[in-house]
């Protein structure tokens, strides 16, 4: 582990990052944003699951600073009276875990997928880039906006309620797979020609190992730079899904479904409860971008174009 | 050229196969015909009759082959809300829906192309500069943040641009309805435009800016200063041509994703179009409505990727060669 650990106090990517201001300022506020959201239960300064802690009196209050701000609630309450700053945490939480989590799910199909591609061709290649043309050119929040509608429409909004974060993983999960299979095979086909791969195939490696031992690892750099575009994304199409109402319910509330909910007081002057779930959103997705192009720049991988 | 055309074609059908093979099994898992069309009164020995007289009980494929061929036809059946051709009621929606996504194009054509060109030759430039800063934050803000933060800086705080509606339309020929020919139709039509386009605006910018970076590099462009042709003539005609080729390819594929956000758009401004209609039987479980936009929003989908990759093939020659084999 320690040779590792030297090979990276050394490495060319922490080098870059400590001489680039931008991405130091990025990742303090996103690891920040981290540790506060997945922390929740203990910052917060409610708990907006709790129903008891509740009160329908306290509903609508302004932030603070505002005249009839209480001082409970630092920025507001929404129209059930929950304290806008703890459903806030407690919403980073949920849209950083499915946005991760779709991300792990669309990583492993779409590596299977370009590993497999690129590295047996043929038929079964153009079958699958075919397919990864075809679903691309149907837009992810297209193909989510229509599954989950189908879904809500057959379980009823209550059962659809308890499985919606499973199904927002799934569906932006499965959705984006061609973007790493593309990635993927583009590498692996560059790869394959090199000659560290006749190499091991000459001592007689098994295929399966060679693809995952020595290609693979080779392909990380374009891998690692698209995922955190693809994080960021994922957490946009799951804030649009629960704007929408197909994502998240009230009750459990995402970013995006906390924007919906107070998106039809926003005309009535309760500014607040869309407006700070809002900038947090814009804030998460905007570090995660940023971060995204630092590593390109800095990897620079040739990435998949058409 | 002509093997390339019957390809496509061929995979078009095939998707719109595919598509219709979904729909036929969304209508025959969603909703019972039989309940919204006679109701609860009805005792079961008179449903099942029933069932057998609509052929409900038909095995799969003379149940799908039924609603292919009347789909073929036009017939997608009737809306349970509107008690009308749900066909019919799509399409007397397509129009503000396209006239929303061509104000939006105009918006990101008119602005991308040379806001993307000036940054790639002047890419020290401190507008450069900006521009990339600002698209970054663009990019990550999503559109419907973006149209909410419109309304309410356009219409509430400032009062200037209505913030829901169509406003006033004219018809025209066969029912199509257009607000475009109107003053109040057109101020409706801004907000909702920019909005759309706010998200697909930086990521073009971008995207020119990278690709005619990468022509100005290339060996015919050496060639060409040492040429000694002019500027204009060096960036204008010999780069831009070669790095509109990409932008089209992109520009087919973020048409899907257009139509996706028109969606978005149109539940903001309450834009009555095919998205607002859709999220609208989205919530009355009105199955042949879901089924007909899905067909529609598949067809146009469909149409507009096969086009773009027969003019791509078209301007393009290598690709046919390339693809047509595949």
């Amino acid at each position: 582990m320690s040779r590792y650990r030297t090979l990276f106090r050394q490495s060319a990517l922490l080098y870059r990052f400590r001489r680039d201001k931008v991405a130091i300022a990025s990742f303090s506020i996103l690891l920040l944003l981290l540790i506060i959201s997945f922390a929740a239960p203990f910052i917060a300064p409610f708990n907006p699951y709790d129903p008891t802690q509740i009160d329908i009196m306290d509903s609508n209050l302004p932030p603070v600073w505002q005249t009839d701000g209480d001082a409970r609630f630092t920025l507001g309450t929404d129209t059930q009276g929950r304290d806008i700053w703890s459903t806030m945490l407690y919403g980073t939480r949920i849209s950083i875990t499915i946005g991760l989590f779709a991300v792990l799910l669309q990583s492993l199909l779409g590596i299977a997928m370009g590993l497999a591609a690129g590295y047996y061709g043929g038929r079964l290649d153009s079958f699958l880039m075919r397919l990864a043309d075809i679903q691309l050119s149907f837009s992810t929040l297209m193909v989510a906006i229509v599954v989950l509608a189908v879904f809500q429409a057959a379980f009823g909004s209550e059962l659809y309620n308890e499985l919606a974060i499973f199904m927002l993983i799934l569906v932006i999960g499965i959705a984006e797979w061609p973007q790493y299979a593309r990635t993927v095979r583009a590498s692996v086909l560059a790869e394959k020609k090199k000659e560290y791969v006749d190499a091991v195939r000459v001592i007689g490696l098994s295929r399966r190992r060679i693809m995952f031992r020595h290609i693979l690892p080779n392909t990380l750099s374009p891998i690692l730079v698209i995922s955190t575009v693809q994080v960021a994304n994922a957490i946009m199409s799951e804030a649009a899904l629960s704007f929408l109402g197909l994502g998240m319910p009230v009750n459990q509330p995402s970013l995006g479904s906390l924007i919906n909910s107070g998106f039809q007081y926003i005309l009535s002057g309760s500014w607040w409860i869309t407006t700070f779930p809002a900038l947090l959103l814009i804030l998460l997705v905007l570090v995660i971008n940023l971060l995204g192009d630092w590593l390109r720049d800095v990897l620079n991988p040739k990435l998949y174009k058409e | 050229m002509l093997a390339f055309f019957v390809h496509r074609l061929g995979q078009a059908l095939v998707v719109m196969f595919v598509i219709s093979l979904l729909s036929f099994s969304i209508q025959d898992n969603l909703g019972d015909p039989l309940r919204e069309l006679v109701g609860q009164s009805v005792s079961e020995a008179e449903r099942q009759q029933l069932r057998e007289a609509m052929g409900l009980n038909d095995p799969f494929v003379n149940q799908y082959g039924r609603f292919l061929k009347k789909a073929l036809q036009g017939d997608l059946g009737d809306s349970y809300f509107f008690k009308r051709p749900a066909l019919g009621v799509i399409l007397e929606k397509l129009p503000a829906t396209l006239e929303l996504v061509l104000g939006a194009t105009l918006i990101i054509l008119l602005l991308s192309v040379p806001v993307g060109v000036y940054c790639a030759i002047n890419p020290r430039s401190w507008f450069s500069k900006l521009m990339m800063g600002v698209s970054i934050v663009g990019i990550s803000i999503p559109v419907f943040l973006t149209a909410i933060m419109l309304i309410y800086l356009f219409s509430i705080h400032l009062g200037w641009l209505p913030s829901f509606g169509r406003g006033e339309t004219l018809l025209i020929w066969g029912g199509y309805e257009t607000g475009l020919l109107t003053a109040d139709g057109l101020r409706h039509l801004l907000l909702p435009s920019i909005a759309l386009s706010s998200i697909m605006l930086p990521l073009f910018i971008r995207l020119i800016r990278s690709e005619m970076m990468e022509v100005l590099e290339q060996e015919y462009i050496r060639f060409a200063w040492a040429r000694g042709l002019k500027r204009q003539r060096i960036w204008f005609l010999h780069a831009l041509k070669n790095t509109l080729l990409p932008v089209i390819t992109v520009g087919g594929v973020q048409i899907g994703t257009m139509i996706a956000y028109t969606i978005l758009t149109e539940r903001v401004f309450q834009w009555p179009g095919m998205g607002f209609l859709f999220l609208e039987a989205v919530n009355r479980v009105d199955t042949p409505l879901i089924i007909a936009y899905l067909i529609v929003v598949g067809l146009i989908f469909v149409v507009t990727n096969t086009l773009v990759d027969l003019i791509y093939g078209l301007v393009n020659p290598t690709v046919r060669l390339t693809r047509g084999n595949a």
